[in-house]
C-alpha cells in the first residue's frame, strides 16, 4: 500500500465529540496529522452578553458536562473581581472541595476512557464503576451529578453539613482503596504498558513551545498548575504536592492523572479538617461596575482562562473562554506523527479533550465545489437564498416583519 | 444416507453448531461481563441479535465487488461447518476420520479469515481495506505457532488423524501433562485465530471502526457474526480434543464431556479477553514469533524426547 490519507471523525467510534483528524499513513505508520477544529460550535461566548450575570453562570455551566464547575468558578472569580467583592472563606473551602471531588471523577472517567481506547474495557468499566461513588457523593451535596449548579455570585448556595463531612470521608477512603490498585494496574500491566510507554512523546521543550498545560505538560516535567502558581480560592493555605513525571509519554500523563488523584483525597482531608466557620455567601452587586477581569483555574485538563469585560450594566460587555483543550490541540498532531495509527486514538484521549468546550468558530466546507472558507453572516444569508433558489425554493416577495427576506 | 445427511444437517452439523455457537457466544459475554463487573446479557441475547441482523436491510457499497461480497460469508460458513466434521463430539471418534484430517481442519479454519480479508478488500473502503491487511498480517503471525503446537500432541500419538490423537491419549491421559507448553501456546494463538483481545487487531473498533466488517451489514453480517461463534466452537473443541483427554466411551456422558471441555476452554479464552489491553499489530507479530513460536518448537522437543523414551 502506498500513502493513504484516513480520516479520523468527525463521526468515529473513537471520538466522543465530532473532530476531524486527517492522518496520512504510510502502511501502519503515521507520516502526517492535521486537526482540523471546528464543528461543534454552541455561542455561548455570544449567548452570555445578551443574559445577566447570575443567567450567565447557568450557561457558562454547561459548556463542559465534566468540568462543569472549573468554567462557573473561573467566570465568577473574574465577575467578583471586577466587582470587588470579598468571598467569605467557608465559601473559598466549598468552592475548592467541589473542585477537587469533580477532578476526581474526571480522573476516573479519563482512565476508563484511556483503557477503551487501548481496548482494556475491563478497566473502562471497573473505573467508571468507581466513579459512580464520587458522583453519588456530588449528587448528594449539591443535588447534580455534573452540572452542580453550587456556584453562584459572591459564594456558593448549599453549606456542607457535618454529617455530609462524614459521607465524604467515607468515600473518599473508599476511593483511595481504588486509586491505589489502579496505580499498582498502571505501573505493572504488561500490555498496558506496552501500549503506553513512548506512545505520543512530548519533550519538555515541545511542550513548552507548543504551550502544553495540565497533566500534558506536567507528564513533560514541566511543575506548573495554576493552583500553586496562581493560587485562588482556598488553595494559596492548603498544602499539596504538584505532580510531575518524566516519561513525557502516554504512561506519563496516566501516572500523573492517577497520582494526582492521590493528591485530591489529601486537599479534601485538609478542607473537611480545617473548614472555617461562617457565612457562605454575601451579598452581589445586580448592577457590575465598569472594568474588566481575567481569571485563571486548574481544571481537570489544564488550564482554564476566562476572560470578563463589564460596562457598568447587569450583562456583561464580553466574556471569552479558552478551555484547556484548545492548549493542548497544538500538542496533538505534533505527538501523532511518527507514531502507529493504532496509538492515534489513544494520543488524542491522552489529552483529555473536550472538544465541544473548544469550537468558537463553524467552517462550511462545501465538499462538492472543494471550496473551503469562513463566511460571515451576511454570506452565509446569500449562500442560503442562493442554494434555496436553485433548488427550486424562491423565498422573494414573502414579507417577515414588514421586511423582504428573499 | 439418511443418516450422513442428519448428521451434516442436524447433529453434530448445521444446527447444533448454530444452536452451540450462539450458547458458547452467551457464555462468552456473560463471562465477560462478569469479569468487568457488570450484569450481561440475558440467555437469548445473541440470537436475537442474530434475528434482528438478519431482518436488517442489506446494503452493498457502490463501488464493492457485489458478487464477492454477497458469497464470502457463505465460504466462511461453510469452511467452518466442514471442520467440524473431522472434530469428535461425543467420543474420541469423529464422523469422517482419515489419516492427515489434523492438517485439512486447521486448513478448512484458515479459510473464514481469509474471506474476512477479501470480503474487506471487496468492500473498497478504507478502513475495510486497512482491516484487512491487518487480517492477513496477523494470520502470518498465529498460523505457525498454532499448527506446531497441535504438531507435537499428534508427533507423541504418532498419528495425523484427530480422532487417533484424541484415542492415544484418551487411552494414555497420562502423556497429557508434557503438552501443557502447547497447550499454553494452542489457547494464545486460538486467541489470535478467533480475533479477540489482545489480538482483536483486525477489527480495533477505536481505531478502524470494525476492520474488514466495517461495510458489512444485514444479513451478511449475521452470516459472518455466525461464522465466528461457530469458529470459537470449533476451535475450542480441536484444542480441548488435542490436549484435554476426557473422554468417555457412554456417548451421553461422552457429549457431557465435549460440552464440559469446550466452555472450560472458552472461560479461558474469556478470562484472557477480559485482562489485557489490544496490541498493536507490530507488537503481536513480534510476540508471536519472538515467544509463541519458541514455546510450540519446546513443545515438540519434548513430545520428541518423551517419544524416545517411550520407544526405548
Amino acid at each position: 500500500m502506498g500513502k493513504v490519507v484516513i480520516p479520523i471523525g468527525p463521526q468515529h467510534p473513537a471520538l466522543k465529540e465530532p473532530e476531524n483528524f486527517v492522518i496520512t499513513l504510510d502502511g501502519e505508520k503515521v507520516v502526517a496529522a492535521a486537526v482540523n477544529l471546528g464543528y461543534n460550535h454552541r455561542g455561548i461566548e455570544k449567548a452570555c452578553e445578551q443574559r445577566t450575570y447570575l443567567q450567565d453562570i447557568y450557561l457558562i455551566e454547561r459548556i463542559c458536562g465534566i468540568c462543569s464547575h472549573a468554567h462557573s468558578t473561573a467566570f465568577i472569580q473574574a465577575a467578583e473581581e471586577i466587582a470587588e467583592v470579598e468571598i467569605p472563606r467557608r465559601a473559598a473551602f466549598i468552592r475548592t472541595l467541589i473542585g477537587e471531588l469533580e477532578r476526581i471523577h474526571s480522573h476516573f472517567l479519563w482512565l476508563g476512557v484511556a483503557g477503551h481506547e487501548v481496548g482494556f474495557d475491563t478497566l473502562f468499566m471497573y473505573s467508571w464503576r468507581d466513579r459512580e461513588l464520587v458522583l453519588d457523593l456530588v449528587a448528594k451535596l449539591t443535588g447534580n451529578r455534573v452540572n452542580y449548579g453550587i456556584n453562584t455570585l459572591g459564594g456558593v448556595r448549599r453549606d456542607i453539613s457535618p454529617e455530609e463531612a462524614a459521607e465524604i470521608r467515607k468515600v473518599i477512603g473508599a476511593l483511595e482503596e481504588r486509586t491505589k490498585y489502579y496505580l499498582g494496574i498502571a505501573s505493572e500491566e504488561t500490555t498496558l504498558i506496552s501500549r503506553f510507554l513512548n506512545v505520543g512523546r512530548l519533550s519538555k521543550e515541545d511542550a513548552l513551545r507548543l504551550g502544553a498545560t495540565g497533566p500534558v505538560a506536567r507528564a513533560a516535567d514541566i511543575k506548573r498548575d495554576v493552583r500553586k502558581d496562581d493560587p485562588y480560592a482556598a488553595y494559596g493555605e492548603i498544602p499539596f504536592d504538584v505532580i510531575t513525571d518524566t516519561h513525557a509519554d502516554v504512561l506519563g500523563r496516566t501516572l500523573v492523572r492517577v497520582k494526582e488523584l492521590m493528591e485530591c483525597y489529601k486537599i479534601i482531608r485538609y478542607i473537611l479538617d480545617n473548614m472555617p466557620e461562617g457565612l457562605i455567601s454575601v451579598r452581589f452587586p445586580r448592577r457590575v461596575p465598569e472594568g474588566e477581569a481575567f481569571s485563571r483555574y486548574e481544571a481537570p485538563r489544564g488550564e482554564d482562562v476566562h476572560y470578563v469585560k463589564s460596562n457598568g450594566m447587569d450583562k456583561p460587555e464580553r466574556v471569552k473562554v479558552r478551555a484547556p483543550t484548545m492548549a493542548n490541540a497544538a500538542s496533538v498532531a505534533h505527538m501523532l506523527s511518527g507514531g502507529y495509527l493504532a496509538d492515534v486514538p489513544i494520543v488524542i484521549a491522552a489529552i483529555d479533550p473536550c472538544f465541544s468546550c473548544t469550537d468558537r468558530t463553524i467552517r462550511v466546507r462545501d465538499i462538492f465545489r472543494g471550496s473551503d472558507s469562513v463566511l460571515d453572516w451576511p454570506a452565509l444569508r446569500d449562500y442560503s437564498i442562493r442554494w434555496y433558489r436553485e433548488n427550486g425554493l424562491d423565498f422573494s416577495g414573502i414579507k417577515l416583519f414588514g421586511r423582504e427576506i428573499g | 444416507m439418511v443418516m450422513t445427511i442428519f448428521y451434516i444437517l442436524v447433529f453434530p452439523g448445521f444446527l447444533f453448531l448454530s444452536a452451540y455457537g450462539l450458547a458458547v457466544e452467551f457464555v462468552d459475554r456473560k463471562l465477560y461481563a462478569r469479569f468487568q463487573n457488570r450484569k450481561g446479557p440475558p440467555w437469548f441475547q445473541p440470537f436475537a441479535d442474530f434475528v434482528k441482523l438478519i431482518s436488517k436491510e442489506t446494503i452493498i457499497p457502490a463501488e464493492a465487488d457485489r458478487r464477492m461480497f454477497k458469497s464470502l460469508p457463505v465460504f466462511a460458513m461453510t469452511a467452518v461447518l466442514t471442520a467440524s466434521l473431522y472434530i469428535p463430539v461425543w467420543s474420541t471418534q469423529s464422523l469422517f476420520p482419515f489419516e492427515g484430517d489434523v492438517i485439512v481442519i486447521l486448513y478448512l479454519l484458515t479459510i473464514p479469515t481469509l474471506t474476512f480479508f477479501l470480503g474487506g478488500w471487496h468492500s473498497s473502503s478504507l478502513y475495510s481495506t486497512l482491516g484487512s491487511v491487518r487480517v492477513l498480517t496477523q494470520l502470518f503471525a498465529y498460523e505457525v505457532p498454532l499448527l506446531m503446537a497441535i504438531l507435537g500432541p499428534a508427533l507423541l500419538a504418532g498419528t495425523w488423524s484427530l480422532s487417533g490423537v484424541s484415542a492415544f491419549y484418551a487411552a494414555n491421559p497420562i502423556y497429557a501433562l508434557v503438552n501443557i507448553p502447547g497447550f499454553v501456546a494452542a489457547m494464545i494463538a486460538a486467541q489470535g485465530k478467533l480475533e479477540r483481545v489482545p489480538f482483536d487487531i483486525p477489527e480495533a473498533e477505536t481505531e478502524i471502526v470494525a476492520g474488514a466488517f466495517t461495510e458489512y451489514g444485514g444479513r451478511l453480517l449475521a452470516l459472518f457474526r455466525m461464522t465466528i461463534d461457530i469458529e470459537m466452537v470449533v476451535v475450542a473443541a480441536l484444542v480441548s480434543a488435542i490436549f484435554i483427554p476426557l473422554f468417555s466411551a457412554n456417548p451421553w456422558l461422552g457429549f457431557l464431556f465435549f460440552v464440559i471441555k469446550t466452555l472450560f476452554v472458552v472461560f479461558l479464552l474469556a478470562l484472557f479477553r477480559s485482562v489485557m489491553a489490544r496490541l498493536r499489530i507490530e507488537q503481536m507479530v513480534r510476540f508471536c514469533w519472538r515467544v509463541l513460536t519458541p514455546l510450540a518448537l519446546v513443545q515438540i522437543l519434548i513430545d520428541l524426547i518423551v517419544k524416545g523414551f517411550v520407544q526405548l
